[in-house]
Order: structure tokens, then sequence, then C-alpha cells
């Protein structure tokens, strides 16, 4: 049968992606207005939220849909429009900054370090359990649901081909090509 | 006169909604010579609009005016602004539909005298019968071109279709096959077979599934006896002092408002907007709402027992090759009490693309559990089940008491909770869903909850007795003469059966009751 490929291709950055980039959580380092990964594949850059707390927005979508199949780029694009709309929003601006504020505050608390700097996956998923029912969790998680898994990469990687009639649909590519029942 | 018609042409009938029962109505009497006009809430998308896009589809043609939940039900909690799952544009839900076009059984007609009083369920026995029925779905069948019936051949199963037949096979189930559906498997009626394109809820871009949007209206047109307005959404309907409807009041895109005489109206704006249009024409001769002598209008709104089991395979699938709803087991649609719960539900394979199964695998849910299952979409294999539930008269469509939408009408809210038999029903069916994907080797499964409701039923039921329910046997509103309600709103009970066809054989039935009164010099 047909099966989908679902390793990372040569992206449209012209890079390969490494293993490290994958599983270790956000490697990432802020500069400025700028995070930027640690392989250097990728850059986030915020004008209207604090370095900080689009780093921890990163973590937080990170480990709210962890795929270790996805590098820290597909999370990065689905924080990015958060900057301008915050700018626009000043609701939302607060909602943000104060509510990361926040779960960093406990995160220095319980172990002493930034949420997005603890190395434990089990410590920072038990953060957010602590605040599943804050308006900042609920609106990232309901926002992650399309950010993330609406973009077109990441079916790739998950193993959907998306838009089949300009291919002239499944009926000679596949629809009935199961052979191990 | 031919089409376009005048506003003040009171000789038309006035069709508000252009789905499954609109479409074929407004069709069905062009045909026969009648003059009508077809008030579509929503725009015309034509074939050529539709993209392969789950969101962008979604956004295109979902019906997303305000409207609120209460009750029980976890869509209340999950999509609590979005009861239901259906279109506003020309075409209605027969647009998105998979196209599942099954006959009521025998004795979902008659379910007060085959179930007996079941504790907090309004049932009653619908005024007519199968056999009553049988020509008028012989003539549904063979104008959608439903396979499996008429010499039709069925079309061919995929993947999906394969793990669920081969677990059906080792489960001991005899009665499933690839379904009887309104998609086209040879060329025919103008339009082409199925590609297997996927996207069934995206609008089908071959024009092999059925739909009022281009195999009904468009014939309807060219007799000259059809005129269809789209972005025209119905506010109120009119009545004289003899309690006879006379036209409508719409507003266009713009928001202009205008009024369209009729010598006859028939609502097909789906049971929530149909109940709604109904209790906000209320007037001083009908204080509760047009049509509501009997204050079962709103009422008994039912959506089908609901879930879907997805199932997590060490091989691949690709579920979403093909046709979204590409089989079915029928073993438990029977009536068999001795399951524990009255009435039947459906298997009916069914696939959601990433952007989808995101949102509805389990709503609200996140981390590794989840993404486990998301990792794996390839592997997954689905199916939908949909059975009969208990109309409640508490279930409702009304209106809301502070919200109002842009046109100042109250929106309209839906009180749902589940009957107890439609949660055992769901139980049995969770777990037999889930044998099946077992039975064919699954590493793991899961029971997703109802999606907002796509089969919305009952809210202007039919009744022999006018004090029982809202119309009659042909549709046709006991308490005003001229008045008629054409979609899934006239259902008595709902079967276990997707109700598409069944919608549209009470249009085909009502379109010669309609002419047959005309002439009688009753209408």
């Amino acid at each position: 049968m047909r099966v989908i490929d679902k390793r990372l291709q040569v992206g449209r950055r012209g890079f390969l992606a490494t293993g490290a980039a994958t599983a270790a959580g956000v490697g990432a380092v802020a500069s400025g207005g700028v995070i930027i990964g640690a392989d250097g594949a990728w850059a986030l850059n915020v004008s209207t939220l604090s370095p900080d707390a689009a780093s921890t927005m990163l973590q937080m979508a990170r480990d709210i849909f962890p795929h270790d199949a996805l590098d820290d780029s597909y999370y990065a694009r689905a924080i990015e429009p958060y900057d301008q709309q915050a700018g626009e929003d000043a609701d939302l601006h607060s909602l943000i900054e104060e509510g990361t504020a926040a779960l960093n505050g406990k995160a220095q608390e319980r172990h002493g370090a930034s949420y997005a700097e603890i190395e434990s996956e089990d410590d920072r998923v038990g953060l957010l359990h602590e605040i599943e029912n804050s308006a900042l969790f609920k609106k990232l998680r309901g926002d992650l649901v399309v950010s993330l898994y609406n973009q077109p990469e990441v079916w790739q990687r998950l193993g959907y081909e998306g838009p089949s009639a300009s291919q002239g649909g499944y009926i000679d590519r596949g629809f009935d090509d199961l052979n191990w029942l | 006169m031919a089409a376009p018609f005048d506003l003040n042409d009171d000789g038309v009938v006035v069709i508000v909604g252009s789905g499954a029962g609109g479409g074929t109505l407004g069709n069905e009497l062009a045909q026969q010579g009648i003059d009508t006009v077809i008030l579509e809430a929503g725009g015309r998308h034509e074939i050529h609009d539709f993209v392969n896009d789950e969101w962008g589809m979604f956004g295109q043609i979902s019906w997303l005016d305000m409207r609120t939940t209460s009750g029980s039900w976890r869509v209340a909690r999950d999509f609590p602004n979005l009861p239901a799952w259906i279109v506003k544009a020309v075409g209605g839900s027969t647009v998105h539909w998979a196209g599942a076009s099954l006959r009521f059984q025998p004795h979902e007609f008659r379910v007060l005298t085959e179930y007996g009083a079941v504790h907090g369920a309004n049932l009653l026995d619908w005024p007519l019968t199968l056999e009553e029925l049988e020509p008028y779905y012989d003539r549904a069948e063979d104008k959608m071109g439903v396979t499996g019936t008429h010499g039709i051949p069925r079309l061919p199963g995929n993947n999906n279709y394969k793990v669920m037949a081969a677990g059906a096979d080792r489960l001991g189930y005899t009665r499933y096959h690839t379904g009887n559906m309104a998609i086209n498997s040879e060329n025919r009626d103008g339009r082409s077979s199925c590609l297997q394109i996927g996207f069934c809820f995206q609008g089908c871009q071959s024009g092999a599934k059925w739909s009022t949007l281009y195999a009904e209206i468009p014939k309807g047109e060219d007799t000259g006896h059809l005129e269809v307005r789209p972005q025209s959404q119905v506010l109120q309907i009119e009545h004289d002092d003899a309690g006879k409807v006379t036209g409508v009041v719409y507003a266009d895109a713009e928001g202009n408002q205008h009024r369209q005489k009729a010598r006859a109206i028939c609502v097909a704006g789906n049971s929530i907007e149909t109940p709604r249009l109904l209790l906000n024409s209320a007037s001083a001769k009908f204080p509760d709402g047009l049509a509501n002598g009997s204050g079962q209008v709103g009422r008994n709104y039912m959506r089908h027992m609901t879930g879907s089991v997805y199932a997590v395979f060490d091989q691949p699938v690709n579920m979403y090759r093909g046709t979204t709803m590409a089989g079915i087991i029928q073993d438990e649609s029977i009536n068999d009490p001795a399951r524990g719960f009255v009435g039947g539900y459906e298997m009916e394979t069914l696939s959601l693309g990433v952007p989808f199964m995101a949102a509805f695998l389990d709503p609200g849910a996140w981390g590794r559990d989840f993404t486990w299952a998301m990792d794996r979409y390839d592997h997954m294999a689905g199916m939908w089940l949909v059975g009969e539930d208990m109309p409640q008269e508490s279930n409702a469509v009304a209106l809301h008491p502070e919200i109002k939408d842009q046109y100042g009408l109250p929106v309209p809210d839906v009180r749902f909770d589940d009957h107890q038999n439609d949660i055992k029903m769901r139980q049995h069916a969770f777990r037999q869903g889930a044998a099946v994907y077992e039975a064919a080797g699954a590493l793991k499964t899961y029971r997703t909850p109802p999606y907002p409701s796509t089969h919305n039923l009952g809210t202007c039921r039919m009744s022999e007795r006018p004090e029982d329910g809202v119309v009659n046997k042909w549709g046709r509103a006991h308490d005003v003469p001229n008045l008629f309600v054409s979609d899934g709103s006239q259902f008595t009970t709902g079967g276990a059966e997707n109700p598409t066809l069944t919608i549209v054989t009470l249009a085909i039935r009502q379109a010669e009751h309609i002419r047959r009164e005309m002439a009688a010099g009753n209408l």
C-alpha cells in the first residue's frame, strides 16, 4: 500500500532537522525581541510581548500538544500571531503577560527556575495541570487546536495528505490499497 | 408568469430554506408548473467554490449565527455556541452531508405501539406508515441515485471500510456493506461517478454526491417556475384575520427588509431555525407562536444518539482516502429491548482530516495521551454511531430571553438532556464499536463524544391529533391551512437512520399534496 513518509523533508528554510531539536523541550535562546531556535533554524520575533512571555508560551504550547516528531518551529508559528494580536488587544496582552508571569512565579517557587527552564517535562506538566482552568491555558489550548493542527506541514508529519481533488482524488491513488488484514 | 417573481405576487408558494426539504420541494413544485420562490438565508456557493480545506469550508458554509445551548449534553460544554453543525448556503446541509440514504424500518413509524410508553419520553406513532411512503422512497432513491437500490451498483469500499468490515466479520455481524449512498457509483443524471476525493463534508468537487444545490435547484430553475433568492433571511411569517398566512418579511444581504406575498408557505429551515421562525412570528392571534396551538413547536428536539469510535492499528489505514461514510454495519439497528434499551443504531465509517480530528477526537483534551493518537493519525480507522433517540418535551429549541441577532430578533437556545435510553444505547454502541476494531486488531480504541448535531429533528412534529403535534401527515400545520413544514422538524420520531432520504421522500409527497389541494381549490 502507498504509505506517507512522515519524516521531515528538507524544509522550506533549507535545513535538515536534527534529533536535538525535537525531544528536549524548547531549545531556544532569547535575545532582545527575538527568540531563536537552538539549531538556528527558526526565529520568533516579538515586538509587543516580552521575550519571557513568548518563550513561556512556546514551551506551554509544546507541553500541551507534545509531538516529538515536530521541532519547535511549528509551535513558534502557532504562537507568533499572539504578538500582533496583543498589540491590538490590551486585554489579551495582559492575559498573556500576567498569565505567564504567574506560571513563572509558580515555577520559581517549586523548581527554582522559570517554566521554560524546568528540565523535567513531568514537572512542567504538573504545573500546567494546576492552571488548566485558567483563562490563559484555555485560550492557548483552544487556539492551538487550529494554529498547530491546521498547518499543512504538520499534516504531513502526522501522515495526512490534505487536498486531493487537484490530484484526481484517491480513486487511483490508494483509497482501497490496504492489504494487511 | 416566469421567474423572477414580483414581491406582490400572491400566487407563489414561498419556501424558506433550500436544503434536502426545501430544495427538493422547490424543484418538485416547479416541475408541476407551480410558481415557487425559495428564500435562502445563506449564499450561493457553486461546486467551483469548494476547496479541500476543513476549516476553510467550515467558515464558508456553516451556520455560525449566534445560538446558545443549555441542558446537560456535552456539546453545551465543548461547543456552547455551536449546537448544530449544519449549513447556511443554497443547498443547505445537502452541501456537506455524507450521503447515507437509508429507509426507516417499519416499526420506526409506530414506536409508541412497538416500544410502549417509555418513562420521560414523549413517544408517538407517526400518522403514516412505511407502506404509504414506499412509492415516494422509490422516487427519492431514483432521484438521488442511491447505491444498492434500483439496480445501482454499490460503491467500492475504501481502507476505512475494509478495517470495519474485517472486524464486523470476525465479530459475527452479517449485515455490513458499503452502504446505500446518494453518491454516484457510475455516471448518472448528468453527474460523474465518485473519484474517492474524500472531503465529502467540504462539498463534493466532482458532483458525484447528490445535493439540491446542483441536482435539484437548477432543474427547477430551468422550468421558469422556480426562483431562488440567496442571502434572504426570513424574519417573520405574516397572516390575515382569518388565520391564513399571507407572506413573509425577509432581510436581504444588505439588511434591507422586503415583504414577499405568498399563496402558501413551506418552512424548511432545519429543526432549529424552523421552530424559531414560527415562535418569532407570534401575533395577537397566535400569541404562543404560529401553528403552536399544541404548545409543541420547538419541543421534542431530537439529534440522534451519536458517538464515534476511532481506533489505532499497528499498520497504516489512511482512512481519509475516499468517501467519508464508506460503509455500514446494520446488525444493531433492530429493536431488541434485551440489550437494555429500545430502538437501534447504525455503525457507519467516518473519517476526519487532521484539523477536525484535533478538534473533535476528545474536545478539551491535551497532553501525551492525546498526541499519541494524533501521531498515529495515518494508522487510525473510524466509525460513527447513530441511533434513535427519545423525544422529550423538555428538549427544546426556545427563544433566548435576552440575546438578540442583528435584526433584533431573539436567538435560539437549544436545550438537550440525554434520556436514559440514549445513554444506555450509546454505552452499548461504544462497546460494540470498540469490539469491531479490537476484532480487527486495534492497539487502542477511543470513544469520541457527540459532535455538534448534524441530524436535527422533531421540533414541529407530525401527529394524527392536533393536540399532539404541529403538522399533519402531509406536513401541513394543524392550525394554519396554508402553512407547511418541509424539513426534518416534521419527524414524529427519529428512527436509527440518517434522515435526509426520508426528508426528501416527504418533500416529494408534500409537493403532490400541494398540487392536488391547489387543484381542488383548498389552497
